[in-house]
C-alpha cells in the first residue's frame, strides 16, 4: 500500500497509543516513539509497529507514536488503522 | 446440559481499549463490544479494528462475547461481519432487526464469510435487537428467521422514541413489547433478554426493574456500566428455600428412576415435566452464583 497522506489513529487515554503515520520517500519505516514504559517495553512496542507496517505492505513511511500503556493489540489496532487512512484505503485484510 | 446463562450481557464501548482490557474482570455473563451507538461515525474503522485485535488476543475466559455491529444496511456493517466472524465471535448482534427478511440476510451474509475463512457453517450466532413497533409486532417471525439465533432483545430507547412516549420507572409503555419478544423467544426456544436501564445511580429503580422482567421471564438484561451487574445477579439469584425445594425435586425423581417407578411424588403431591424444568433452573441459577456447586 502506498501513503498518500498523513493518517491518524488512537488516542492520549491510558491503555491507548496515538499513532501518526505520515509519507517518508525512500527512507524506510521509521519509528519514534515515546511512552513512559519505553525503557521496559520500547524494543517490543517498536517491533509490533514495524510488523504491522510490514504486513500491509508499507515500505517507506514515518510512523510516531505516543504510548500509554497500551497492549499489543491495542498498537497493532491503532497502527493499522492509521496505516489504512494514510493509504486512504478500506480494503481491509483481517489477519492478526 | 447446563442451559448458557445471559443474567447479564455489559456493554464495551468498541473504541475504549482500557474498557476492552479490563472487561474480562467483571463477573458478568457476555460481554458485548460495541461498534453502534457508542462509537462516532469517524472511528468506525478504528473501533472495528480494535475489538477484532482484542477478541483475536485477549482470553476472556468462559464469558459470551458479543458484537454489536452497525445496521447491515451500510457499508460500515458489513465491514462489521467480516471482521468479527473471522475473530470467531460467539454472537453477533443485530441492531434495529425490523423484519425475519434482516435476519435472513444476515444469516446469509455470515454464512459467506464463514465459507470464505472455511470455519465450520453456524459457528457464529445471532441476536436480534428489536427496536421499533414494527420489529415488535414481527418478533415472532424474527425468533424464528434462523438457527443461528440464540436470543431476541428489546432495546427502548429507540423503541420509545418510535411509540412517541418515554421511559417511566414502571415501564408501563414497554409491557407490551416485552410480552411480545418474551412469547416469540419462548415460543422459538431461544433467550429473552431485556433493555438497559439507563440511570447508572439509581439502584433502587435498577432492581424494581430487573424483580419486573424475571417475573415476566425474561433471561436477563444489558447492562452500561459494572456496578449494574451484581444488583441483577442478586435478583436472579434462587433463595435457600427455592434452591431446598429444586434439589428436592431431584431427589425425588432420582428414587422414582431407582425404583423403575415413572410415577414421581414429593410430599404426595405428582412431580411433572413443568416442576421437574422449574427445579433445573433454579439449581442451574444458583449453581451460576456460586452459592451451589
Amino acid at each position: 500500500m502506498d501513503i498518500v497522506t498523513t493518517g491518524f489513529a488512537g488516542t492520549m487515554e491510558s491503555s491507548d497509543i496515538m499513532v501518526t503515520v505520515s509519507k517518508a520517500p525512500g527512507a524506510g519505516i521509521t519509528i519514534q516513539l515515546t511512552s513512559s514504559v519505553s525503557k521496559q517495553f520500547g524494543k517490543q512496542i517498536r517491533s509490533v509497529i514495524r510488523e504491522c507496517a510490514e504486513s500491509l505492505g508499507v515500505k517507506d513511511v514515518n510512523i510516531s507514536a505516543i504510548d500509554q500503556g497500551a497492549l499489543d493489540c491495542v498498537i497493532k489496532a491503532r497502527v493499522k488503522t492509521a496505516i489504512y487512512r494514510a493509504c486512504l484505503s478500506t480494503d481491509y485484510r483481517w489477519e492478526v | 446440559m447446563q442451559e448458557k446463562l445471559r443474567r447479564t450481557m455489559m456493554f464495551v464501548p468498541g473504541n475504549n481499549p482500557g474498557m476492552i482490557k479490563d472487561a474480562y474482570i467483571y463477573n458478568c455473563d457476555c460481554i458485548m463490544f460495541d461498534l453502534e451507538d457508542s462509537v462516532s461515525y469517524a472511528e468506525k474503522d478504528a473501533a472495528r479494528s480494535l475489538v477484532f485485535h482484542a477478541l483475536s488476543t485477549i482470553d476472556y475466559g468462559d464469558k459470551e462475547l458479543v458484537v454489536r455491529v452497525n445496521a447491515l444496511n451500510t457499508p460500515i456493517g458489513l465491514d462489521d461481519l467480516e471482521a468479527m466472524v473471522r475473530a470467531r465471535v460467539d454472537v453477533i448482534r443485530l441492531p434495529k432487526t425490523e423484519t425475519a427478511e434482516d435476519i435472513v440476510f444476515c444469516d446469509a451474509q455470515i454464512e459467506r464469510i464463514e465459507k470464505t475463512i472455511g470455519i465450520p457453517v453456524g459457528t457464529t450466532k445471532l441476536m436480534a435487537a428489536i427496536e421499533s413497533a414494527e420489529g415488535v409486532l414481527n418478533a415472532p417471525q424474527i425468533a424464528k428467521a434462523s438457527t443461528r439465533l440464540i436470543g431476541i432483545a428489546l432495546g427502548a430507547e429507540d423503541y420509545v422514541t418510535d411509540l412517541k412516549t418515554n421511559r417511566s420507572p414502571e415501564g408501563i409503555e414497554l409491557l407490551f413489547a416485552r410480552c411480545m419478544i418474551l412469547q416469540a423467544a419462548r415460543a422459538a426456544g431461544i433467550s429473552a433478554l431485556d433493555t438497559v436501564f439507563s440511570d447508572v445511580n439509581d439502584e433502587e429503580g435498577l432492581i424494581a426493574e430487573a424483580k419486573h422482567i424475571k417475573q415476566l421471564g425474561f433471561d436477563g438484561k444489558s447492562v452500561i456500566n459494572p456496578r449494574q451487574i451484581q444488583p441483577i445477579i442478586e435478583v436472579f439469584t434462587p433463595t435457600l428455600k427455592e434452591i431446598q425445594k429444586a434439589k428436592a425435586v431431584m431427589e425425588a425423581i432420582a428414587q422414582a428412576n431407582k425404583r423403575g417407578s415413572g410415577v414421581i411424588s414429593l410430599n404426595g403431591k405428582m412431580i411433572d415435566r413443568p416442576i421437574v424444568l422449574r427445579a433445573e433452573r433454579v439449581l442451574s441459577l444458583a449453581k451460576a452464583a456460586k452459592i451451589l456447586f
